[in-house]
């Protein structure tokens, strides 16, 4: 793609393909991310679709119960897993070590690491579908369901593993993000200077390496318990099927803002940019969500007031609930503020960002709404949840993504997309979403389950699902809008320079694409705005003085991820050979990996 | 690992490689942490087989002697790759490496002995969630004990000078863990036991 220029010893198509899969650039594994990421996303979209073309007219038969069971599940989990979280870690790996003046990140083969595993995982789960087996359990998998008693094909297999797999990649990548803003910051970046994004990076990435062990446990007594015949979820040993929802909503609550805290990240540096305003409360917007990561430990069990926890309980978890509302709405009204009296330039990164907050709030409000046990009660797996999910992840998470891919795609190609289609593709996009989702609201009160692979017509709600379905359409239209524009803008090629947008941080103080050094010479940062601040910082030469030693490649994280698949392969065929092939090439990995010369 | 990165400038004057090595170990903590509720959650709710009755207590005690001991050997171990003493960091590395082995040896024994006795890990809530909790901890100490191995071979090839304590230094963090959470374990399940 257009990152050619960085490729300086790839001649050949062998060698540039081979100079990707070794290279430890955090910028390249950036690009490796967001396009990976982005197929996911159109998988996990073309589901959405058949989903909502099944969904278009009662008592409909495009696709069995059976196959509807696995496109919701592969749905929720590649949208969630392959899509939001990996499309956030892309600009994590290219935009982070840029934000804070590094020339790269802590650990640059642990970061190529995390992507092939990620990769690995994200196809092992997909490959189910050439099976006729891909998990069905629905994106959280409730136990028992997903015992063997009733679950007893490969289906789940698929997803324990795939899942486990790309917990190790979240995990590594979490750990290495951590150090890099905590440890490679440029001197004067002060950590009440790093921009927002940055910041909320941080947040998430505490999140990510707490979480994530939680649900890593939960599937491994899910897999246990498949596989060697434990009794962790077995209700005839005396076990309790609760277990795997108190473990799942653990790691799956505080996942919900490793979804949104980065989108919210992007919308903090975008509105301040076409506001011509610094952020509004700063302080405040880093605080409130630090505030949201810790809150977030103590509300997971409101995805479970109909499992009957009791009064103490439901009554607990529900005033975190409301109470977490607050340092989340405090960052609305700081980003509102921002606006008020700003010179607002309606491009289209702004669009996307506007289009988030008013979104946000949408889906922030139905979220306050099941925060009360008795109202939840009439709500939960009904489509009024579909609603509020899709608000915050579709009008949220994915709004805000859009927002800074629009926003930094200048920077990481060095040319425009084009804005009367990057217009065309918001507007299509927020009349879809409102479209598809909004009706869901009253189809869930209106008594029609999720998860229901058909309807009635004597449910009376056939007008509101067919809407839907036109809005999902629309939704889907307006993505291909985004590809022209991809394709077109790079025929087009308008050169973007430094700084299109004059914006503050210090991405924008270096050539777009910037060389792969970064910098040529490590800023010294004076204020939390060096593009805009009176106090000047240093002209960063444009020449380097001496030549930069950046770190070479590496196959080895490569190969250990391959290792890892192998191992994977083998608990889902149960095949001793398969494993412990998979676990040598794994160790030899690490070892060669970790002995081999590698200059940072 | 490069020693040029030991010399790399980092913002809180902290080595990369041991801020990363601490957040794994916080990372860990929620691991065991989910392993060890789970057991205090199913505690006592077995509806059949043995009861932590067959747990013998005053054999895991000497164990845990065993294992707290190669922590010891372990910060002697340090001690001596640090003033560039070849044949004590031998010796101590060897020692801990022994002691960890001499942990997983009696760990096997009382895992063999269990199995005689009716409890696997399909007998019973007691059953899986014993050997999974204590079984993740023993994985834990083989790990350690390859690391420790590794880092034995790496001092009779004479690649672990001063200059290379660092090495030693995260694993004795890991080791050092990987024994607290053993005498978490110990105390939850062998000393409280219900």
């Amino acid at each position: 793609m257009a990152t050619a220029a960085l490729t300086v010893d790839a001649p050949g198509f062998g060698s540039r393909v081979w100079s990707w899969i070794t290279t430890t650039d955090h910028k390249r594994i950036g690009i490796l991310y967001g396009v990976t990421a982005f197929v996911f996303f159109l998988l996990g979209g073309l589901e959405a679709l058949v989903i909502r073309a099944q969904l278009a007219q009662s008592s409909a038969d495009l696709v069995s119960a059976d196959f509807y069971n696995q496109l919701f599940t592969m749905h929720g989990t590649t949208m969630v897993f392959l899509a939001i979280m990996p499309l956030s870690a892309a600009f994590f790996n290219y935009i982070v070590p840029l934000q804070i003046g590094a020339r790269d990140v802590a650990f640059p083969r642990l970061n190529a690491f995390s992507y092939w595993v990620f990769l690995l995982g994200g196809l092992l789960m997909n490959a189910s579908f050439f099976f006729g087996a891909a998990p069905n359990g629905g994106w959280f998998g409730y136990a028992n369901l997903t015992s063997t008693q009733y679950s007893p094909g490969l289906n789940i297999d698929f997803w324990v593993l795939g899942l486990q797999i790309l917990g190790v990649a979240s995990i590594a990548a979490g750990i290495n993000f951590l150090v890099t803003i905590i440890n490679l910051r440029a001197p004067g970046m002060r950590m009440m200077r790093l921009p927002v994004f940055t910041w909320m990076t941080l947040v998430t990435q505490f999140i990510v390496v707490t979480a994530f062990p939680v649900i890593t446990v939960a599937l491994v007594f899910l897999m246990f318990d498949r596989t060697f015949g434990t009794t962790f979820y077995s209700v005839a040993a005396g076990g309790d099927v609760l277990l795997w929802q108190h473990l799942f909503w653990l790691f799956g609550h505080p996942e919900v803002y490793i979804l949104i805290l980065p989108a919210m990240g992007m919308v903090s540096e975008v509105i301040p940019t076409f506001s011509r305003k610094p952020l509004f409360g700063y302080a405040v917007i880093v605080y409130s969500g630090l505030l949201i990561a810790i809150l977030g430990w103590g509300v997971w069990a409101h995805h479970m007031f109909a499992v009957g926890m009791g009064p103490v309980a439901d009554a607990v978890f529900s005033s975190t609930t409301m109470l977490i509302a607050i340092p989340t709405g405090v960052k609305i009204f700081n980003w509102l503020a921002t606006m008020w009296g700003g010179k607002l330039s309606l491009k289209t990164p702004m669009l996307f960002s506007l289009g988030f907050i008013a979104m946000f709030v949408v889906g922030g409000l139905s979220g306050v709404m099941h925060s009360s046990a008795a109202a939840d009660l009439q709500q939960t797996d009904s489509y009024f949840v579909v609603a509020h999910i899709h608000y915050v992840l579709y009008g949220g998470a994915i709004q805000g993504i859009f927002s800074g891919i629009y926003y930094w795609w200048p920077k990481m190609t060095g040319w425009m997309l084009n804005e009367r289609l990057g217009k065309t593709h918001f507007w299509l996009s927020f009349i879809g979403l409102n479209l598809a989702f909004f009706p869901m609201h009253f189809i869930g009160l209106l008594g029609m389950p999720r998860r229901i692979y058909t309807y009635d017509a004597v449910l009376g709600v056939d007008a509101m699902n067919f809407m839907s379905t036109v809005g999902a359409f629309i939704i889907g239209l307006s993505t291909i809008v985004f590809v022209v524009n991809v394709w077109y803008s790079r025929r087009e090629r308008i050169e973007a320079g430094m700084d299109p947008w004059g914006a503050a941080t210090l991405e924008w103080s270096i050539p777009s694409p910037p060389p792969n050094y970064n910098f040529t010479a490590i800023p010294e940062v004076v204020s939390r705005l060096p593009q805009w601040s009176d106090t000047e910082m240093k002209a960063i030469p444009t020449e380097p003085e001496g030549e930069i030693h950046m770190p070479g490649g590496s196959y080895w994280p490569a190969v250990s991820a391959v290792g890892i698949l192998v191992l994977a392969v083998g608990a889902l065929l149960e095949s001793l050979a398969f494993a412990l092939g998979g676990a040598v090439v794994l160790v030899v990995g690490i070892y060669a990996w970790a002995f081999e010369p590698f200059e940072m | 690992m490069s020693e040029a990165a030991v010399a790399h400038h980092t913002s809180t004057g902290l080595d990369s490689r041991k801020m990363a090595f601490w957040t794994f170990i916080g990372s860990e903590c929620l691991l065991f942490g989910s392993l060890i509720s789970t057991y205090l959650v199913y505690q006592g709710r077995s509806v059949s087989g043995p009861t932590t009755d067959i747990l013998n207590i005053p054999l895991t005690s000497i164990s845990t002697f065993v294992l707290l001991m190669s922590s010891l050997a372990m910060v002697l171990a340090l001690a001596a790759v640090t003033r560039g003493d070849a044949l004590w960091s031998r010796v101590w590395l060897a020692t801990t490496a022994l002691l960890g082995s001499g942990f997983l040896g009696f760990q096997a024994y009382e895992f063999t002995h269990f199995v005689h006795e009716g409890l696997t890990l399909q007998t019973s809530l007691f059953g899986s969630t014993f050997f999974v909790l204590t079984g993740f901890h023993g994985g834990h100490v083989f790990v350690g004990v390859l690391w420790l191995l590794t880092l034995l071979v790496r001092s009779f090839q004479r690649k672990l000078g001063p200059d290379k304590s660092l090495q030693v230094e995260l694993a004795g963090l890991y080791w050092h863990f990987v024994d607290v959470v053993w005498i978490v374990i110990f105390t939850v399940v062998y000393l409280l036991r219900q």
